[in-house]
């Protein structure tokens, strides 16, 4: 009993209980239209590279996982969203491919600047806007959605003036790199992992963690105790911005283009819904960045679960939107407390007998 | 000297007019004014054509190489003056851009209309002023006020691809058809006609259609939806639709990376829609072995419905344009669509370089 309590009682507990639960389905699902059980989870090595369902999860997840580490230290920090990171996503792609293509060319085989250019280049922007946003969250003190909502709007148009309206290819090996294939595995997972590790280090061994979560519970109360709290929050908006970049290069490399009009679109609805499936509060203070990344996995394995289930495309919105509620009314606090009082009657009721 | 001072002084009290009678609304009003007007001073026979056209917005290459269809029939040296809005996507602006033609008085309205409801009102209003609208690409579905619909016949496409199938199956002896579908965005016109009319052929001919799931028109959809098929139906399916040319690119990577072979010399037949040159490009290497387009160059076909009026005559009610249906193999000469028989192109880098 005590075990089972330690279990559940770990902060990441539903958040990996939810993920799996989603995936069970398909259990039932493969069992059901007379395949291996665990046909889902099956993953092999076909063509010199992974193959399998949960690796499409691990590679299409990546870019949501990417933005979600950034989102995370956002909301911590300053209580409130970045929803620009999609629309910056588009821009780093833009930038990036114009400067690889060279400005009014809609397709290349040869790049027109090295690639490490266009691609710092691209994550420098990124950097930039998220500099922006947190200059004006932290030093002008505007709401974080209204302060984000500028580059929200205007970052998919800039990308668009860049690419002269048009979309623009770059049908190189090296450029599709970043959405291909390092050795055998899917590059977007290895930067994911890496992102992930990077942060999570800085996170553990400096007491910058500790910082951003004393920021986000209370500001004032941090500036007494000696923190520049105006500084951490700038500091988070950045590196959100260089999530939100690195995640537009995994993105544009993936279909070797920049379009504009489709790249991160509704990304960063997807990277707020990971924050708050991993069990964090939306209004800053602490946080767990291990549980948005599940959270973010969680969104993809929907998404690949609905496919696998072959629901139509035009009624799987209603199904991602039924699992979401009930992962979300799980963690809800009032109902932890209600599975509580039922289990303390049953106890009671058991002790009485 | 004096005749350009005067034509100078002219045109500029002519756009102090025009600003004046726009009011506070100039915003939605084309920028290039000044120097329009002083062309149609300059040729001064007062045959020149004046067109408003209020187009979508940018968002692809083929929303491109429409505007430019357009500006480049209805240019100063063809006759006509064209005041041309781009409307960023937003109806209320379109709206706003079409009551701005009819104050300026312009000869001919061309609307792309962003949706395809709530145009009555402003219809009547271009009606009441003696002014013809001609409809391009997209419907207008709650009013019939305009002259002519110029447009695509998406079922048409989707019935030639399954003609196409058909013959291209008969030829290589391939028995059994398994298809599957990358569908475009749900709702939108040119996904539902060339569901319609693929699925009309399938079932004719007794196809297998395994599944059909939305690619949003995207190649990253695309992408995503052909991992998704590969694992569901691993060695089942022999051809694979996508509705448009960015969803092939994407079910193309997906394909490569899980080492299935398609296209001409491959296993499974690749078919798409649109034929940009992008996709050209690919059905000249045979990794699409055909591509049945979607002709976004409507103008020459509004000019003629324009010529029609212009001579006095009625035009038809809907124009459909012509297509051209695009293939890497020379084997099939053409295929018979809808009782007319249609030539297939196959493609050289002539015609690559020609396509929009």
């Amino acid at each position: 009993m005590s075990k089972i309590k330690k279990i559940t009682g770990q902060p990441l507990f539903l958040p990996i209980f939810c993920m799996l639960l989603v995936m069970a389905v398909n259990i039932f699902y493969d069992l059901g239209s007379g395949r291996f059980a665990f046909n889902f989870f099956t993953v092999s090595i076909r063509n010199g590279v992974l193959y399998g369902r949960l690796i499409d999860i691990l590679n299409r997840g990546s870019e949501i996982a990417i933005l979600a580490i950034g989102m995370t230290l956002v909301v911590s920090a300053s209580a409130g969203t970045d929803i620009s990171v999609g629309s910056v996503m588009s821009l780093t792609a833009s930038l990036c491919c114009m400067l690889l293509a060279g400005y009014g060319v809609a397709s290349t085989n040869t790049l027109a600047v090295p690639l490490i250019v266009g691609v710092l280049a691209g994550i420098l922007l990124a950097c930039v806007c998220g500099a922006f946003n947190g200059f004006l969250v932290a030093y002008l003190n505007v709401q974080p959605m209204v302060a984000t909502l500028i580059l929200f709007s205007a970052a998919r148009a800039i990308g668009l003036l860049l690419c002269n309206n048009l979309i623009v290819y770059v049908r190189n090996d090296a450029f599709k790199f970043f959405g291909g294939y390092l050795g055998f595995i899917p590059t977007p997972i290895v930067i994911a992992a890496i992102c992930i590790a990077v942060v999570s280090l800085v996170l553990k061994r400096t007491a910058l963690g500790m910082y951003i979560q004393s920021v986000g519970i209370n500001k004032d109360a941090s500036r007494i105790a000696g923190l520049n709290s105006e500084k951490i929050i700038f500091l988070c908006y950045i590196v959100c911005g260089l999530m939100a970049g690195i995640a537009g290069i995994v993105a544009s490399s993936r279909i070797s283009s920049a379009d504009s009009n489709n790249i991160g679109l509704n990304y960063e609805l997807d990277a707020i819904l990971a924050v708050a499936l991993g069990g964090n509060s939306l209004g800053g203070g602490k946080f767990n960045l291990a549980g948005s990344i599940i959270g973010a996995y969680t969104i993809q394995a929907i998404t690949t679960t609905l496919f696998a289930l072959g629901v139509s495309s035009d009624q799987a919105p209603v199904y991602k939107a039924i699992i979401v509620i009930i992962i979300v009314a799980i963690q809800a606090p009032p109902f932890n407390a209600w599975v509580k009082r039922l289990s303390a009657k049953k106890a009671l009721a058991k002790g009485g007998a | 000297m004096k005749k350009k001072i005067l034509s100078l002084l002219l045109s500029m009290a002519m756009v102090s007019v025009l600003f004046a009678g726009c009011g506070g609304k100039e915003d939605t009003a084309p920028q290039g004014d000044a120097q329009q007007e002083e062309q149609t001073d300059d040729s001064a026979g007062g045959d020149t054509i004046t067109i408003g056209f209020a187009q979508v917005g940018h968002e692809s290459d083929w929303r491109t190489a429409s505007t430019k269809s357009c500006q480049d029939v209805f240019s100063a040296e063809n006759g006509y003056d064209l005041q041309f809005v781009d409307c960023d996507n937003d109806s209320a602006k379109q709206l706003e851009a079409v009551r701005n033609f009819v104050e300026q008085g312009v000869d001919y309205i061309i609307i792309d209309p962003i949706v395809s409801t709530g145009w009555n009102t402003v219809l009547t209003e271009c009606e009441d002023a003696g002014i013809p609208v001609i409809v391009i690409d997209r419907t207008i579905d709650d009013s019939d006020k305009y002259i002519s619909w110029v447009g695509s016949n998406f079922k048409t496409e989707g019935l030639a691809c399954g003609e196409w199938l058909k013959a291209y199956a008969a030829q290589k002896g391939i028995e059994e058809i398994n298809a599957l579908v990358i569908e475009g965005s749900t709702g939108a016109s040119a996904t539902l006609g060339r569901t319609e009319g693929f699925k009309e052929i399938a079932d004719r001919e007794g196809w297998n259609i395994l599944d059909s799931q939305s690619g949003d028109f995207t190649q990253d959809g695309g992408q995503e939806v052909m991992e998704s098929y590969i694992k569901s139906y691993e060695g089942q399916f022999n051809v694979v639709i996508c509705q448009n040319d960015n969803e092939a690119f994407g079910a193309m990577d997906a394909m490569k990376a899980a080492g299935v072979k398609y296209g001409v010399d491959g296993d499974v037949i690749l078919v798409s829609f649109d034929a940009c040159t992008a996709g050209l490009e690919y059905v000249m290497s045979g990794d699409i072995n055909a591509d049945f387009e979607c002709n976004p160059l409507a103008a020459p076909f509004v000019e003629e419905v324009i010529k029609t009026l212009e001579s006095g005559g009625t035009p038809e009610k809907e124009v459909y344009m012509e297509e051209h249906w695009f293939v890497n193999e020379d084997i099939i000469p053409s295929i018979e669509v809808n009782g007319e028989s249609q030539d297939m192109t196959v493609v050289t880098q002539d015609i690559v370089d020609a396509q929009y």
